[in-house]
This record gives C-alpha cells, sequence and structure tokens, in this order.
C-alpha cells in the first residue's frame, strides 16, 4: 500500500537557524501516528510545511504520491489534506451550523455558486445533521461559536475538519486547553475517527498519545530522534533523556 | 416545540435573510411617497439610487469584508457609460442600465485582480489609487467627458416604450424603485446562497477559509465584480435620472459618502444600507439647505460618535434593542 | 540661455522639491501607521492646519514669514498632542474601519471649522522678497522659493534621522516601532513615546504644509483634497518605513512634476497610473516590510 502523506527530506532554516533538519515521515491509510517533542522542536513549523502555509527550505511534500511541494494550502486541502488548529480557529460570529456548512459546501466545490442555497440540500443538510448529533451538539446548531464552552468549540474545531473527509488528518494538540471534564467526550471522538483517515496528532499529553497512536515519531531541535511504534518509543532511553524534567515523564 | 427532523434543525441554524415585515414597510413607505410626497420625488429618487449605490458596498464591505475608499470608481463608471451609451447609441433606458452594470464590471473585474491580491492599508490604497486615476483620466478626456461642466444633451426614451419621464419625477421614482426591488431581490437571493456564506466565512476568518481548501482571492473577485456591476446600475440610474453626469460621480467624496451610508446603517444585513442611505441623504438634503458648512461638521460628529457608541450601525442598535427587549 | 536639458534640470529640481514637501507632509502618517498602527485620515489635515496657523500669525498677527512658519507649526503640534490624549484614545480602541471613520469624521469637522474661520477662499503664504524670484544654480535658472524648500526638508529630514539614530529617543522609538510589547517590558514608556511620535509627525506635516502653500494652495477642503496624495506616498513607500516614504515621496513628486510638463495632456492622470503600476509590483512598497 503507497503512503497517502510523505514527507521527503524536509528541512526548513531561517537564516542560520535550522528549525527542520531533513524530516522523513510516512503515513499510511488507517496510521495513527503521533508527533512528540519537547518545546520549541519545531513540531508547528512542520505542521505549517505540511499544510502549505510555509514553505520548505529543501525536501519535499508528497500527498497519494503526488507532489504538493509547491502547491497552495488551498489545493492541498482539495487534494484530501486536513487540519486542525492548536487555538481554535473558527467562524465566531456566525453559528454552529454555518460553520460546519462552510465546510460541506467547500468539500462539494459549491462555495462559489451564485444562486445555490446550502440549506435546499438535503443530503448536506442530512451530513451535518449525523455530524452535530455525533457530537452532541445538535441543540446548539443555530448558536453562535462565542457562545461555546471551550470544550465545545475544540469539537467543532475537529468537526470541521471532518466534515472535509479528508485522507489525511493533521491534529494540532487536539485536546489544548480543554478542562479534563470535558476532555473525556474528545477523546471518544478521537476513537471513532474514520478508519481509513491517516492521522498524524501533535500532542504534549502522553495519555491521549500512548492511548491513541500507533506509532510515533520524536522530534527533537527540528530532526526526528526516533521513529516507531509505541512500545518502543516508550522504552527509548533516548526519549527519556529528552523527557527528564518534563511533567508527563513516564515510567516503561 | 413541533418535533423537528435533525436535518431541518441544522437548516435552521443558517442565518437567513428573509422578506420580513420590515420589506412590507419599506414598500408602504415607497407607495405613500409616491402619492403622498409629490414635491419630494426628486429627492426620494436620489435616496433610492444611494440605497442601491450602498447595498452595493454592502456586498463588498459587509458581506465580503473588502474595505474601500473608491467605490465611486464603479458608481462614476456605470453613470459615464450610461449617458454615452444614451449619447451616441440608444436612449433606452433599461439597456442603459444594463451597459452601465457592465462596464463597471469590467472595471471591477480588472481592479480586482491588482486589488485583491493585497490586503490591509495597500488594498485600501489601491482602491482609492484606481477610483482617482479613474476621476483623473474622465478630467483629462474631456472631449468625451465634457470635464467639470458636466456630460448632458442626452435624451432617456420612455421605460417599456409607456412612461416618459415627466417633470415631476413621477417616472423618474417609479422607474428606481422597481429596478432597487429587482437588486434587492437578486441580493437576497445571493447572500443566502453559497457565495453568500463563503463571502461572510472570509470576511470571519480567512485563513481557515483556505484551509477548508476556498480559493479566497477569487471568491473575493467575484463578489468584487458583482459589487462594482451594482454599483455601476446606481451610476447609470443616476446618469438617466439627472440627465447630467459631472465628475463628482468619481469623486472622493462620494466614496467617502457611501462608506459613511454604511457605517451609519450597518455592515453585513442588507437593511443596513436602507437605513443609512435614508437617513444620509434626507439629512444632508435638510442640513445643506440650511447650513452646508456646517452640515460636514456634524457629519463629521455624528460620524465619531457612531464609530464610538454604536460600531454596528442603526440597524445593529436595533437589533441589539430587539435582543434585550427579548431577554428581559 | 534655456535650452532642453537645462529645462529638465529646472523641472527635476522642482520635482525634488515637490517631492521633498510631499515627504514631510507624508513621514508623520507612515510612522502613526507604521508604529501606531491607526489608520488615521486626518493627517493631511494637520498639514493644512500648519498652513492656516501661519497665515493667521502673519495675517492677523503681523509676522513675519520665518517667524510665522515655526509658530505654525508648534501651535499644530500643541492641537495634535491635544487630540491625542482625548479623541484619538477612541481611535485606538476602534477596528480598523473604525479608525478609518472616526479620523474621516474628523477631517469633515475641521474642514468645516476652517472654512468658518478662514473662508472658503484659495489662499497661500504670501513669500518674503529674499525668497521671491530665480536664482542661477550652476547652470540652471531655478526658482528660490523651491530651492528654499528642498534645503529645508533636507535639514529637517537630516535632522530627523540623526534623532532617530543616535539619541536614546531615537533608540526607545525604534524599539517600539519593532517590538512594542517589549519595549514596553523594558521599560520604555510606550504611550509616551507614541503621544511624543505622534506630534512630530503632526508638526512634519505642519512644516511640509505651511512652506508648500504655493505648490498646495490653502482651502478649507485640503485637508480631504490632499488626502489621496500622502496616503499613496506612505503606502508606495511601504507602510511605517521612512526611507520608503522619502524615496516615493520623491519618485512621486519627480514623476507628477515632469509628467504634467511634458505629457500635459496626461495631466494628473500619471502620477496614479505610476502608483498602481508600483504597488502591482511591489504590494508593500518599495521598502515594504512583512506583516
Amino acid at each position: 500500500m503507497n503512503p497517502v502523506l510523505e514527507l521527503q527530506g524536509l528541512s526548513k532554516q531561517f537564516g542560520q537557524l535550522k528549525v527542520t533538519q531533513n524530516v522523513n515521515l510516512s503515513l499510511h491509510p488507517g496510521a495513527r501516528h503521533a508527533l512528540i517533542g519537547p518545546n520549541g522542536a519545531g513540531k508547528s513549523t512542520l505542521v505549517h510545511q505540511i499544510t502549505g502555509l510555509l514553505k520548505p527550505s529543501a525536501g519535499k511534500v508528497l500527498l497519494g504520491g503526488q507532489d504538493v511541494t509547491g502547491l497552495t494550502p488551498e489545493k492541498r486541502v482539495k487534494l484530501g489534506l486536513a487540519r486542525t488548529f492548536q487555538i481554535n480557529s473558527l467562524f465566531n460570529n456566525l453559528t454552529v451550523a454555518e460553520n460546519i456548512g462552510l465546510a460541506l459546501q467547500a468539500r462539494e466545490g459549491m462555495d462559489g455558486y451564485l444562486m445555490r442555497d446550502i440549506t435546499h440540500d438535503s443530503a448536506l443538510m442530512d451530513e451535518a445533521a449525523v455530524l452535530l448529533e455525533s457530537l452532541s451538539l445538535l441543540d446548539l446548531a443555530h448558536r453562535n461559536i462565542v457562545e461555546l464552552a471551550y470544550g465545545q468549540r475544540r469539537m467543532i474545531e475537529i468537526a470541521l475538519a471532518l466534515a472535509l473527509k479528508p485522507r489525511v488528518l493533521l491534529l494540532d494538540e487536539p485536546v489544548a486547553g480543554v478542562p479534563s471534564t470535558e476532555g473525556s467526550r474528545l477523546f471518544d471522538l478521537l476513537e471513532r475517527l474514520p478508519a481509513e483517515v491517516a492521522t498524524l496528532v501533535i500532542e504534549h499529553d502522553m495519555d491521549l498519545v500512548f492511548r491513541f497512536a500507533k506509532r510515533i515519531t520524536v522530534l527533537v531541535e527540528g530532526a526526528v530522534l526516533v521513529e516507531d511504534d509505541v512500545q518502543a518509543v516508550r522504552t527509548d532511553p533516548r526519549v527519556r533523556a529528552v523527557y527528564l524534567g518534563e511533567r508527563h515523564d513516564h515510567a516503561a | 416545540m413541533t418535533q423537528q427532523t435533525p436535518s431541518k434543525r441544522v437548516a435552521q441554524g443558517f442565518g437567513r435573510q428573509r422578506y420580513t415585515w420590515l420589506d412590507a414597510a419599506l414598500l408602504a413607505a415607497a407607495v405613500l411617497t409616491f402619492f403622498f410626497g409629490e414635491y419630494y420625488l426628486a429627492l426620494a429618487a436620489m435616496v433610492v439610487l444611494m440605497i442601491i449605490f450602498a447595498l452595493s458596498l454592502d456586498l463588498a464591505q459587509g458581506y465580503g469584508g473588502i474595505e474601500t475608499l473608491g467605490h465611486a470608481a464603479f458608481f462614476g463608471t456605470g453613470a459615464y457609460a450610461a449617458a454615452l451609451y444614451a449619447l451616441h447609441v440608444s436612449s433606452e433606458p433599461i439597456s442603459g442600465l444594463l451597459v452601465g452594470a457592465a462596464v463597471a464590471a469590467l472595471v471591477g473585474l480588472l481592479s480586482g485582480f491588482a486589488i485583491l491580491r493585497t490586503h490591509g492599508l495597500t488594498q485600501l490604497m489601491l482602491t482609492l489609487a484606481v477610483a482617482t486615476l479613474l476621476y483623473e483620466l474622465a478630467n483629462v478626456m474631456k472631449s468625451v467627458t465634457n470635464g467639470d461642466d458636466g456630460l448632458t444633451g442626452y435624451d432617456i426614451s420612455p421605460v417599456l416604450g409607456l412612461f416618459d419621464f415627466d417633470i415631476y419625477g413621477k417616472t423618474a421614482f417609479v422607474y428606481s424603485c422597481v429596478v432597487l426591488l429587482v437588486i434587492y431581490a437578486l441580493l437576497k437571493r445571493l447572500v443566502n446562497s453559497a457565495i453568500g456564506l463563503t463571502a461572510q466565512g472570509i470576511r470571519e476568518n480567512r485563513v481557515r477559509m483556505r484551509m477548508l481548501g476556498v480559493p479566497v482571492e477569487r471568491r473575493l473577485w467575484l463578489l468584487y465584480t458583482l459589487s462594482a456591476a451594482v454599483a455601476g446600475v446606481a451610476g447609470a440610474l443616476s446618469a438617466q435620472i439627472n440627465r447630467i453626469v459631472g465628475l463628482d460621480t468619481l469623486m472622493f467624496m462620494m466614496s467617502a459618502n457611501v462608506v459613511v451610508m454604511l457605517a451609519l446603517g450597518g455592515l453585513g444585513r442588507l437593511y443596513g444600507a436602507f437605513l443609512g442611505a435614508i437617513i444620509f441623504v434626507v439629512l444632508s438634503d435638510r442640513a445643506a439647505a440650511v447650513d452646508p458648512t456646517n452640515w460636514l461638521a456634524v457629519l463629521g460628529v455624528v460620524l465619531i460618535l457612531v464609530v464610538r457608541y454604536a460600531p454596528q450601525g442603526v440597524s445593529g442598535w436595533l437589533v441589539n434593542l430587539g435582543r434585550k427587549r427579548r431577554s428581559s | 540661455m534655456p535650452n532642453a536639458f537645462s529645462t529638465f534640470l529646472t523641472l527635476t529640481v522642482d520635482g525634488i522639491s515637490y517631492g521633498m514637501m510631499l515627504f514631510l507632509i507624508s513621514v508623520g502618517l507612515t510612522i502613526t501607521l507604521g508604529v501606531m498602527r491607526v489608520v488615521n485620515l486626518m493627517h493631511s489635515a494637520f498639514a493644512m492646519m500648519g498652513g492656516y496657523f501661519a497665515l493667521w500669525c502673519m495675517q492677523a498677527g503681523d509676522l513675519h514669514y520665518f517667524v510665522a512658519l515655526p509658530l505654525g507649526v508648534l501651535a499644530t503640534m500643541v492641537v495634535s498632542l491635544v487630540l491625542e490624549r482625548t479623541l484619538y484614545q477612541w481611535v485606538y480602541q476602534a477596528n480598523p474601519l473604525g479608525q478609518l471613520l472616526i479620523t474621516i469624521g474628523m477631517a469633515f469637522v475641521l474642514t468645516a471649522v476652517v472654512k468658518n474661520l478662514a473662508g472658503p477662499q484659495i489662499q497661500s503664504l504670501s513669500l518674503p522678497e529674499i525668497l521671491t524670484g530665480q536664482m542661477s544654480l550652476g547652470s540652471i535658472n531655478v526658482s528660490v522659493y523651491r530651492v528654499f524648500v528642498l534645503v529645508l526638508s533636507v535639514v529637517v529630514a537630516g535632522a530627523l534621522w540623526l534623532i532617530l539614530e543616535f539619541t536614546t529617543f531615537g533608540a526607545k522609538l525604534r524599539a517600539a516601532v519593532d517590538n512594542p510589547r517589549m519595549a514596553r517590558c523594558v521599560g520604555i514608556n510606550v504611550p509616551l513615546v507614541f503621544s511624543v511620535t505622534f506630534a512630530i509627525g503632526c508638526g512634519l506635516a505642519a512644516l511640509g504644509g505651511a512652506v508648500g502653500t504655493q505648490m498646495l494652495p490653502l482651502e478649507p477642503y485640503y485637508g480631504l483634497k490632499y488626502l489621496v496624495l500622502v496616503l499613496i506616498v506612505v503606502a508606495v513607500g511601504g507602510v511605517g518605513s521612512l526611507k520608503g516614504s522619502l524615496y516615493s515621496a520623491l519618485l512621486l513628486g519627480l514623476i507628477d512634476t515632469l509628467g504634467r510638463y511634458y505629457v500635459p495632456a496626461l495631466g494628473g492622470f500619471i502620477i496614479y497610473l505610476a502608483v498602481l503600476a508600483i504597488l502591482l509590483a511591489r504590494p508593500r512598497g518599495l521598502v515594504g516590510h512583512a506583516g
């Protein structure tokens, strides 16, 4: 099976500062991959290069075998890449339904149509309803995002990416800032992600990582320290050395 | 509460511009004006014109978030195009409107290509530069536009071959009202459609829209061109009703006025255009008659106060008032 | 003996002189926009204020031109400081569109006030004897006035540069431009720096406005009429860049002066065409900063 997302020798430097050093990564359909590393390791920079918001100095990004390194973010999304943001990036003064609607419209390529009203599209309305119901947010469909609690907004953040039916899903610290009472619902959602979607999670929360991921890449100072399956990484002494002093240090 | 299907619940979560009592009230106001306001029909036609102009700006600015200080470029272009059309091709009014819209849309298309690749202050400057450029161009091409003296000497045939433009302005008023009705209906349909939602999404969070796969610049370009077309209709109407087109149709004051109108009325609701234009035109007409110099000062003060205390304009203030009453 | 080349040289001097005046008027705006990130559409009105204050000093106070100029500048600076501490606090709180509207509103009010106080007629400051007529620079004849404007602007611009590069205040200002939050953490009184900067910017505009009345004559609508000019100088130069506004002011001043002479059919149209071309090629301006 061919990888659905591939990073080949990805490097980025700002002047003398090397923020990404020769990163290789391969995601196959259905992957549950986590990207971890101490603060300042360059995880966000890497994500920006995958999505296209930042141009790498060297190396390639491939989606489904196609070289997308030179493509705009919009085009990569159309090829099946979706991401969530670490800090909620929603349409705050629009309603929950409208937020999901935007994603659905965009996916169907009808976001530029002058005379078609999405509320008249029963298939899309059904789909939105099912999605919202699975998040227990259907009752809030008419509420503006600003009226929602943080945990609920986080769910919408993920829902937006899911609505795109992506091949590759990048989750940037999905549970960041979510109080533990609302966290469990988020965990459930992550466990119920569609099987074929290749998922890359950037996380600090080791609970989540060990529960969710099958493979882990450890990034330190922009370079890959270790890439292996969960058990191997958990017991790797180099990884523990890096995390010595971090609060989420786990004994093997 | 009746049990609704889930997808119905979702559909109702979308903000929709519906036809409400306000539209009925506006229609009633127009009818009343026609029958009881004979001396004011010229002013009323001016109000209707400006409503159309303000609606065009609401499309670009209120819905798309494109800030512009040069929207007069499209108004003036539409005006000159319609006048020149009447002068050299045909004095039929409805086709004149279409010509005005088309030429203005072309200008919007061309300038939009440049303008929308930028953002922030540069974008604002470019809108201003384009409008000023067109003004200077019109000034320089005196043989065509008659410069400062204004372009006149063209006739407008009766509307639909039946309704002659009378000296009381009855035909002019009804004509502009009908045009407004058509434009308004089209715009209502537009903002309820996919592009309307997309525009709001772009206005709210451009980066997110990109990450949903939306080609942001292309959508804004479309919106800008449509906005230019509507502004062109307003300009063309002005040319046809007033029988004269001057350089003031391209001036900065014209662009500033429409921005003020929309700020007064409130952006992003379509109604704001109505409220703002009515308030502005009526006030400026009355005030200019009383004291033209200090009208500018009053306008300035009103602007400052509106931004400070009612940043969503009059329509936003009314909406908030309604919300407070419902919750108390 | 005027020939084509000497005419060209004379025009060049005129163009540079015009450009330097534009620079004086615009440099304050690029700082306000770049440093304080405030859309200030009232800026050209401060230039007008300088001109009218100087005019008033000469007409009502019967003062000499060279006394009226600095007084006009000072008076404008005082007014600008007062406005900055009061109305501009509202401006800071508004979003960009709101700032645009408030400052335009203020420009409207000022226009009406000036119209009431000074009348609608176009006026300019009458030049003292010493500045009238022509002088010879090498092989060409140039207007004494234009040379005066040029020299004065260069001196002022030079002083500005010296202050920025070599004084503590200059260092603080540059810090505040680069990173206001950090500057505050380091103990720089950012609001004070802003107030003083604002006043200086308005003072420079006032100087440009007062000194340039033969080129941009005074009238109540000055603040609105020449707003476009100031805005495009800033935009073409690159927001927040002093060097940029110098280059763009000179460039646009030359293009306008030479253009009006050599292609009179296109007149004022040329400069806007140039602006469009430049902004298309370099959307961030000649010396654009990222973000």
